[in-house]
């Protein structure tokens, strides 16, 4: 056995503080297959021990939400006998270091977050960040993170409906990859991962156990150098095919009374699984770690429970039931091991050989886990810049040239390589404002998006936080869906430094403002820091999942235009508000700006009023106006539609760039007859709502007064810029 | 119409053709495991799509050596209508039930989009609601599309009319663009000599319902319904 020396407890990422209150927790000097554990369980992933003092700020209650955080995953209901499981979360360092099996292996590990619940996965989106498209690396990056997403979830035969990917310089070192899963269950059929029962058997599931990933939790955990690539062994390697089987199988359990608990073994494997069964029930346990299948000999206790091999699930069975279990995973060729069983201890024992290699004091090393108040500064908030002071472009130049960047441009390469439709349910494919999945089998739906405006985070974290709820919520409303709740995936810099962890309270205090105001309760979420390399953050990154449902399926639209000669409307106020903007950024040349302002009661009444347009039919397509402003969301609907738009100026006395260009929030395009429009503005008027008739659809242009330009040109611009980039053609 | 789904380890559009045939027929098809031997009287044996065996080794290679597809095949002799769709299709050129090879599309990537097919025949058990020459839009969803056959087997399919369906534009132009993998003489889908085994890389069962967008894959459903109730 290795000597604990400072330098080991160093290299576990336990701080001095830390290693005292192991001591205190042992009362002796632990071992080494103990430090590992304890330095897994306390690593940032696991313990959110600097996020945890404000994400219990978050309001996580609703009467819909029958359970919040605390378990694998969120659970909603969703009415008819039926609840809605999901959750996000983060694989960015794996992900940097070896593109393609990270991005696979953070899908596979949010699949099993929501099928060890009894959901069967429906959908899965993914929230991307790639550096800026000059750096040597993104393209490699962006090739290997899509083809990692696609190969897993097509395999596994989950559609992946939605998501989001944009492009920035400070995400050079440290890309994101945040997936999210979205699974159906019946309301009365949820499993927890609360053990129960002493004596019960502690079962292992799913693929070996081999000596990958070992310290991944740890690593997730800590800032990047120049000699990260050296943790290429760290990265997990996925296999989509087992965890089909392993889906199958658990569907097929599930649906027997053998079950007490079950949870899979993600970050920290089968440590944190264990643990976290034993102490949510309050009991003990007891495994003989030769029992656990391995795929390689020789491996040590240390090795067992640090090891994070894909694909396995941890389960606690009625006794003697351990034959109806051990038949379903025998026809799907899994392993099957019953490993240990539960005892009335409160004590993790672990035997390797005979000999007992570790034991740990459950609830100290589980719940005492250290909580830290880390010091935080408030954020420098960028000043406001005047319209005026950023370069008018002619309008349908700078919507050409809009359509044509990195963050604004078709990400069409992208979803193409994932199966947006198996299952047979997707009636919203990728590329509006939300993926919208029919619950199978009937006649309602479940619209889905992902949301975070990461430059306005940076200008401003705690306006960046609320209107990163607000353009979740805005963009579920824009399907018709009511909204219900979110997951978030929390991605900053090192908390440690004052102004990060500045960042990371302001943003959760905007969030959560946000999910009152909209009743939009927080219902799981997942927790990334240290993203850093060499000292450099990314932008503040608090990216929302968020889940709404549409009642009756013919009440939803889509954003593209269908109808020659209908009236586009556009609720909401236009102010021109261009800091932050993308086109500042694009045509501008600057990023300077504060964000534009969340008015979170416009925000509902807006939105409120808009849904109701939506659900009794009388608008024929929505879409919400978010980075680019009024110009770019009209032209997404006459693209996706195939059918032009005239449109009139500018209203006198406003500044055409900011006009068309500006994002202020809290806005809605839509299109309906001549009439139903003017019966539209008469009760936005009455009610206070702003709004505005802007054009009419028709032709094959877009016409802005007497300016205008084929969609064709357009399409091109929109279709051109991904495909060029990633063949590395020239002019990228 | 008594209809089978082979359900391999796996695969991943079993469920959903199995709709697709129960809103046709109104019957919930047999749904039958790869280790099964046998398989009770039957009109339609469907191999679905998915990952069969998790494309290890090929693309439907693994699968092609089940258990069933011994019941398969003999099924197949002796005329009983079989239909393979997306690996499914891959798995019965791996059996031998129809000529030629799906390899790795052109651009390498996987590839799910909807496409434009023409209908190159009607007079089978699978096409007789579709009209000879017509455009259809159904979707794509694979890496391994490809349709390659040498030379001589090549023209052997097109002599013998075994083409089922072909890659076009809008229009109905064999265009190269409008190829999606690269398969040769944009075919999409071929019949046996017998034209009792269809297979087709498009999933007709994506496109059967207006709901998804689209209805171009369900006369595929009603022309089985029709020449095999």
């Amino acid at each position: 056995m290795s000597q604990i020396t400072p330098e080991v407890i160093k290299q576990h990422g336990l701080s001095d503080s830390e290693y005292k209150l192991v001591l205190e927790i042992m009362g002796r000097e632990p071992n080494l297959t103990e430090l590992g554990i304890f330095s897994v369980m306390w690593s940032e992933h696991c313990s959110y021990k600097s996020s945890k003092k404000w994400l219990k700020t978050l309001p996580t209650k609703a009467p819909w939400v029958i359970c919040g955080p605390g378990e694998n995953a969120g659970v909603i209901d969703i009415g008819d006998g039926l609840a809605c499981i999901f959750k996000m979360e983060s694989h960015n360092h794996p992900s940097f270091i070896e593109p393609y099996q990270g991005a696979a292996t953070g899908v596979g590990g949010i699949l099993r977050d929501v099928f060890t619940m009894g959901a069967r996965p429906v959908a899965n989106l993914n929230a991307l960040r790639f550096g800026s498209p000059d750096h040597p690396k993104t393209r490699h990056l962006v090739s290997g993170v899509v083809s990692g997403i696609g190969g897993y979830g097509n395999c596994v035969g989950v559609p992946t409906v939605g998501g989001e990917c944009d492009f920035h310089a400070a995400y050079n070192g440290n890309i994101l990859v945040n997936a999210m899963t979205v699974g159906l269950a019946q309301a009365d059929r949820i499993f927890y991962s609360a053990a129960a029962g002493v004596g019960n058997p502690v079962v292992y599931v799913g693929s070996k156990t081999g000596r990958d990933g070992i310290h991944g939790a740890t690593m997730a955990s800590a800032e990047f150098s120049e000699d990260s690539e050296e943790k290429r062994p760290t990265v997990q390697v996925g296999d989509p095919f087992t965890e089909k089987l392993l889906i199958e199988a658990c569907m097929e359990l599930m649906a027997t009374d053998v079950i007490v608990a079950i949870q899979d073994m993600g970050a920290a494997g089968l440590t944190s699984s264990s643990f976290e069964m034993a102490s949510k029930g309050g009991l003990g346990i007891e495994m003989d770690l030769d029992k656990v299948p391995m795929r390689e000999e020789g491996m040590t206790a240390y090795e067992i429970m640090l090891s994070e091999s894909q694909e396995r699930m941890l389960m606690v069975l009625k006794p003697g039931r351990e034959d109806v279990a051990k038949a379903i995973f025998d026809k799907w060729e899994l392993d099957f091991a019953i490993v240990g069983h539960l005892t009335d201890t409160g004590r993790m024992v672990l035997k390797r050989h005979g000999v007992v290699m570790a034991d740990l004091p459950i609830d100290p090393l589980a719940l005492a886990s250290p909580e830290y108040d880390r010091p935080w500064v408030e954020p420098k908030l960028a000043a406001p810049i005047d319209a005026k002071s950023v370069k008018a472009e002619v309008p349908l130049k700078a919507l050409q040239h809009l359509l044509n960047t990195p963050d604004l441009c078709s990400k069409r390469w992208i979803y193409r390589q994932y199966d947006h439709m198996v299952m047979g349910d997707t009636v919203g494919r990728p590329g509006g404002d939300a993926g919208v999945v029919r619950v199978h089998g009937s006649n309602k739906a479940l619209a889905i998006t992902t949301d975070c405006t990461p430059r306005y985070c940076q200008a401003n974290p705690y306006e960046g936080g609320k209107q990163a709820v607000a353009e979740a919520w805005r963009n579920l409303t824009a399907v018709g869906a009511r909204p219900l709740a979110v997951t978030d995936n929390l991605n900053f810099g090192n908390p440690e430094k004052p102004e990060i962890m500045g960042q990371i309270v302001k943003a959760i205090q905007g969030m959560g403002e946000a999910c009152v105001a909209l009743d939009f309760p927080v219902v799981s979420g997942n927790v990334s820091l240290y993203n850093e390399t060499n000292g450099n953050a990314i932008l503040p990154t608090p990216a929302i999942g968020a889940v709404g449902v549409i009642d009756q399926l013919d009440q939803r639209v889509g954003i593209a235009f269908e109808q020659e000669g209908e009236t586009v409307l556009v609720i909401g106020a236009t102010v021109g508000h261009l800091g932050a903007s993308i086109y500042a950024r694009e045509i501008g040349g600057t990023e300077a700006g504060s964000p534009p302002p969340v008015d979170l009661a416009v925000e509902r009444r807006n939105g409120d009023f808009v849904r109701a347009l939506i659900t009794s039919g009388r608008v024929t397509a929505c879409h919400d106006v978010s980075g680019g402003g009024l110009l770019v969301a009209v032209a997404e609907m006459a693209m996706a539609g195939g059918l032009g738009v005239m449109l009139a100026d500018a209203p006198e006395g406003a500044l055409p760039h900011a006009y068309w260009f500006g994002e202020d929030q809290a806005r809605y395009v839509l299109a309906a007859t001549t009439a139903e429009a003017a019966a539209i503005l008469i009760e936005a008027a009455q009610a206070g709502i702003a709004g505005a008739m802007i054009g009419t659809t028709g032709g094959k242009d877009v016409r802005l007064g007497a300016a205008s330009i084929p969609l064709s040109e357009l399409v091109d611009a929109h279709e051109s810029w991904l495909p060029n980039f990633m063949s590395g053609a020239e002019g990228n | 119409m008594k209809a089978a789904v082979i359900v391999f380890p796996g695969s991943n559009c079993d469920r959903d053709v199995a709709v697709s045939l129960e809103a046709a027929t109104g019957t919930r098809p047999l749904m039958a495991w790869h280790r099964d031997t046998e398989l009770p009287r039957l009109d339609l044996i469907v191999v679905p799509g998915g990952f069969s065996y998790g494309d290890y080794l090929r693309s439907g290679a693994m699968a092609a050596h089940s258990p069933i597809m011994r019941e398969v095949k003999r099924r197949a002799e002796a005329g009983v209508h079989v239909l393979g769709i997306c690996n499914g299709f891959q798995i019965l050129t791996e059996a031998g039930l129809l000529p030629g090879v799906l390899m790795r599309n052109r651009h390498l990537k996987f590839c799910c989009q909807d496409v434009h097919l023409t209908v190159s025949r009607n007079d089978t058990a699978f096409a007789s609601k579709y009209r000879k020459g017509q455009v259809v839009r159904i979707p794509i969803a694979h890496a391994d599309g490809n349709f390659f056959a040498n030379p001589d087997m090549l023209s052997r399919i097109e002599d013998e009319g075994q083409v089922a369906f072909r890659y076009c534009d809008e229009e109905g132009n064999l265009t190269d663009g409008a190829n999606p993998n690269g398969s040769l003489n944009n075919i999409a889908g071929v019949y046996n000599m017998q034209g009792n085994v269809l297979g087709l890389m498009p999933h007709p069962e994506r496109l059967a319902e207006a709901e998804l967008g689209g209805t171009d894959g369900k006369p595929m459903f009603d022309s089985l319904l029709e020449a095999l109730k």
